[in-house]
């Protein structure tokens, strides 16, 4: 038996293994994140990044490890509604935003409000509620499109949408899973401010292989490679790591 | 502004329905005389009933099928549960008139030499306990069937199968005499519910008019349902069910709360529907029937609640008509509608109606120049 490990941090992954069919997509990885942290994470096609997220959102269960929310929350044997609901937020790297809802619907399901289905039932969104829905829309320029099915936005306004739906939530800690793939420069700019004023009050995991973006958010730089942790500092530090131009950057 | 479920609009389209079918109709029957054309002959009510019955089949399998993406080709069976409950309030109505005078044990129990009653006909001769196992029965078996589906995530074409095995598993073990239901004959020689006489006009009209108030109350409840947030988790999970998960939304409990409400609507469509056609047998659990269930909701329109019944009663109604003048033909247009309507038609005529009418103005609003994020 092993001493139950004690942590502050406010994610803490160690040893975690996943292997698909004896490939191990993540292989030892070790990973702590301290609260109120900007972390971005790089790292070649089929590092492990997205499996990663996976495992901390309870999609996926790891072979081996631990991982742990808060040092007591054990994210390996809880499910997915169990795992949003002690605070972690998710953005996919494919956009899913509700596409039969409307943009307000979708936000509306997104409201940190009660999740039981039987309070659902009988839910009213309050003024506050609206007020809510209406200052997120401002927030990422959806406003005169709010009553529009989502399935109808371009691709940058869904990779928006999702980030108002973990916006208008408050949660803890923030996944995003390559949030400016697609999206124009100014796009890209705008996402940079709005992440860096949303992680003055929570934790962000940031996923990107865009590094003009990556720098942009100044934040310490972990690298990915096969399924473990290659290389961890800020992102001049990574940037001159040998064995990282060399499987990653010089390609 | 957003639209409301619950507007003046609707109220008054429902109402109008509702004055049609509880008011005009009864009253073709009872006050235009017999001889006269617009009159509605006694036999024809007990098949409007019928039908009604069927409309609040379709609207269950709606709830579930349309709005959370679950179809169910078990829908029939919980039907047929409603319909076993009643029945089993009948044959003990029946008393000592039967064929062979035993005043506790139905005929087919006497037939088999059975000395007493099972245990699980005990109560049935008290309507109360009929009506409440009606709601309990279905509801209980969705409850379990689908806790253990839905907990393991069985979705799309897999959960249609094991709906179609468990409603054809029910059949083969209702059609069993020792089950105790009657086996291969079901039960039939109705002859009184709560005191009045199942053959009566009057009786057959009260019945139809309890099936009117049943649909329509089904259907306030479905509205509720799918006009509330949960309907929007609903409409969100049919779609990207994971997504919702990662919301925080327990998908499980949602479809298992849908799913439990829709087994009771049908399993109440079935009570009405025996006593006004005055059977039930295993052939109610045939899997062709859930299927049939399926093509009225899409012949109305899935996911519109109104299309469900539409659909049942039309379809009933061309049924009726075409397995009277040319029943040969009925299964090839049966089969055509369905293809017609999932190819051609993919929102039914309800959708077909609103697109041509602009009842409900579906298409996006242009989208104001400089206003994209
Ligand atoms: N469900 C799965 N079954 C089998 N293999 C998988 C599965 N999910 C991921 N993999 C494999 O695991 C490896 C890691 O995938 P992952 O999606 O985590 O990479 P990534 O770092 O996010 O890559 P990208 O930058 O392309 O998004 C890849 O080789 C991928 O093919
Ligand atoms: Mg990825």
């Amino acid at each position: 038996m092993k001493a139950p490990v004690t942590t502050d941090a406010l994610l803490y992954l160690n040893g975690v293994t996943v292997s698909f069919d004896g490939f191990k997509a993540l292989d030892e990885l070790s990973l702590i994140v301290e609260e109120g942290e900007l972390r971005t994470i790089i790292g070649p096609n089929g590092a492990g990044k997205t499996t990663m997220m996976d495992v901390v959102t309870g999609k996926t269960r790891p072979d081996a490890g631990e991982a742990l929310f808060r040092g007591f929350a054990d994210l390996t044997r809880l499910d997915e509604p169990e795992i949003a609901n002690l605070g972690i937020g998710r953005k996919f790297q494919r956009p899913t935003v509700f596409e039969n809802l409307t943009v307000f619907e979708n936000l509306e399901l997104s409201l940190a409000d009660s999740r039981a289905t039987w309070a659902t039932l009988f839910a009213r969104l309050t003024p506050d509620h609206h007020d809510r829905i209406a200052a997120t829309l401002a927030r990422i320029g959806l406003t005169a499109l709010s009553d529009l099915p989502a399935g109808a936005l371009s691709h940058g306004q869904k990779q928006w949408l999702e980030i108002g739906m973990l916006l208008i939530h408050d949660r803890t800690l923030l996944l995003l899973d390559e949030p400016v793939a697609g999206m124009t420069d100014s796009e890209t700019e705008e996402t940079a401010e709005l992440i860096l004023d949303l992680a003055k009050d929570r934790t962000i995991v940031v996923v990107e292989h865009d590094m003009a973006f990556v720098r942009s958010l100044g934040a310490r730089v972990t690298v990915l490679h096969e399924g473990s942790v290659l290389a961890e500092g800020s992102i001049d530090h990574v940037q001159n790591h040998p064995r990282v131009i060399e499987v990653y950057l010089g390609r | 502004m957003r639209k409301t479920a619950w507007s003046p609009g609707f109220w008054a389209c429902f109402f109008g329905c509702g004055l049609i079918l509880a008011i005009a109709i009864p009253a073709f029957n009872l006050l235009v005389p017999p001889n006269s054309p617009a009159a509605l002959p006694d036999y024809l009510v007990p098949l409007l009933g019928k039908y009604l019955c069927y409309a609040l089949l379709a609207l269950s399998l709606d709830l579930i099928w349309g709005y959370a993406g679950i179809l169910s080709l078990g829908q029939g069976a919980f039907f047929a549960l409603g319909g076993y409950c009643v029945g089993m309030y009948l044959m003990r109505q029946i008393g000592a008139r039967g064929v062979y005078g035993n005043p506790l044990l139905p005929d087919f129990m006497v037939f088999l030499n059975w000395q007493q009653l099972p245990w699980f006909w005990w109560g049935f001769d008290h309507f109360a306990w009929a009506a409440a196992m009606v709601v309990l029965v279905p509801g209980l078996l969705a409850l379990v069937f689908g806790w253990l589906a839905f907990r393991s995530r069985v979705t799309g074409v897999y959960l249609s199968i094991i709906t179609q095995a468990m409603t054809y598993a029910l059949m083969l073990a209702f059609f069993r005499n020792d089950m105790g239901f009657g086996g291969n004959n079901g039960m039939t020689d109705y002859k009184d519910l709560l005191g009045w006489d199942v053959h009566q006009p009057s009786t057959r009209l009260g019945l139809y008019l309890a099936s009117v108030v049943a649909l329509g109350l089904g259907y306030l409840l479905c509205r509720f349902i799918t006009a509330s947030k949960l309907g929007r988790v609903l409409l969100a999970l049919r779609d990207a069910e994971s997504r919702v998960r990662f919301l925080g939304y327990s998908v499980t409990n949602a479809k298992l709360f849908v799913f439990t409400i829709s087994a009771i609507l049908a399993g109440i469509a079935g009570a009405l529907y025996v006593p006004q056609v005055g059977i039930i047998n295993p052939s109610e659990f045939s899997p062709g029937n859930s299927i049939e269930v399926a093509i009225w909701v899409s012949v109305g329109g899935r996911g519109t609640l109104s299309g469900a019944v539409v659909g049942a009663i039309l379809v009933n109604a061309a049924k009726t008509w075409l397995t009277g003048a040319a029943p040969e033909t009925w299964l090839f247009v049966l089969g055509a509608l369905f293809v017609l309507t999932t190819l051609v038609f993919p929102h039914g005529m309800v959708g077909l109606l609103r697109r041509a009418r602009w009842i409900r103005p579906r298409a996006p609003a242009p989208v104001p120049a400089g206003e994209q994020a």
